[in-house]
């Protein structure tokens, strides 16, 4: 089926998870990435749910800092 | 590499700095690249959900709305800013530990002697050195 990340097009298995698709796209330190599907962020525990034909995903690493 | 913006937006950064005292402020980089020059066209004023003299932590909603935006303007991500009240521009510990895209340039700007000033570095593998900044009046 087909999705968007960041903005371009991306061909995946059906029933493909959202932490499939971290490990497919190569993510790194996802523990610092918090995940948007279709404008709704997702939850640490549901990165099992499933995707959907016509999802769009984006990957925002986290930004921050300390003096 | 060498980051252009311009005084407008290097005011503008300022101004946001100056009134989120005693916090921290913080935001994104919008533009292109042309060779080893990033030319800023437009920056985009985060919430620091922090709200911390001491740290910053880029707001996620307006940081998704902002890489959206990017998008749809045709422009590239170029790099970050947030600034430090008290203490020089300079990254601390916790700036590089988390400093994690290389091909980003990380702005300071320090109002620790009242005046603005406002440095850029590159990141990399827990170093960080200074990158050139030229206002453009």
């Amino acid at each position: 089926m087909r999705i968007e990340v960041a903005g371009e097009p991306r061909d995946i298995e059906k029933g493909a998870t959202i932490l499939d698709l971290i490990k497919l796209e190569g993510v790194e330190t996802p523990e610092y990435v918090t995940v948007s599907v279709n404008g709704d962020f997702i939850p640490k525990d549901e990165l099992e749910k499933e995707l959907s034909e016509g999802d769009s995903v984006e990957f925002l690493y986290f930004m921050g800092g300390g003096m | 590499m060498k980051i252009r913006l311009n005084r407008s937006d290097f005011d503008r950064i300022a101004k946001q700095a100056r009134e989120t005292l005693p916090n921290e402020c913080c935001g994104l980089l919008a533009g292109h690249v042309d060779g080893d020059l990033k030319i800023v066209q437009r920056i985009y004023l985060l919430t620091n959900v922090d709200g911390s003299s001491q740290h910053f932590s880029m707001d996620p909603k307006e940081q998704l709305e902002a890489v959206l935006s990017m998008r749809t303007l045709g422009l590239k991500p170029l790099g970050n800013y947030h600034s430090h009240p008290e203490t020089p521009a300079r990254p601390s510990e916790e700036d590089i530990r988390l400093a994690r895209d290389p091909k980003a340039s990380y702005l300071i700007m320090s109002l620790a002697s009242g005046e603005p000033s406002l440095k850029a570095f590159h990141i990399e593998k827990g170093a960080a050195s200074l990158e050139e900044i030229e206002v453009l009046e």
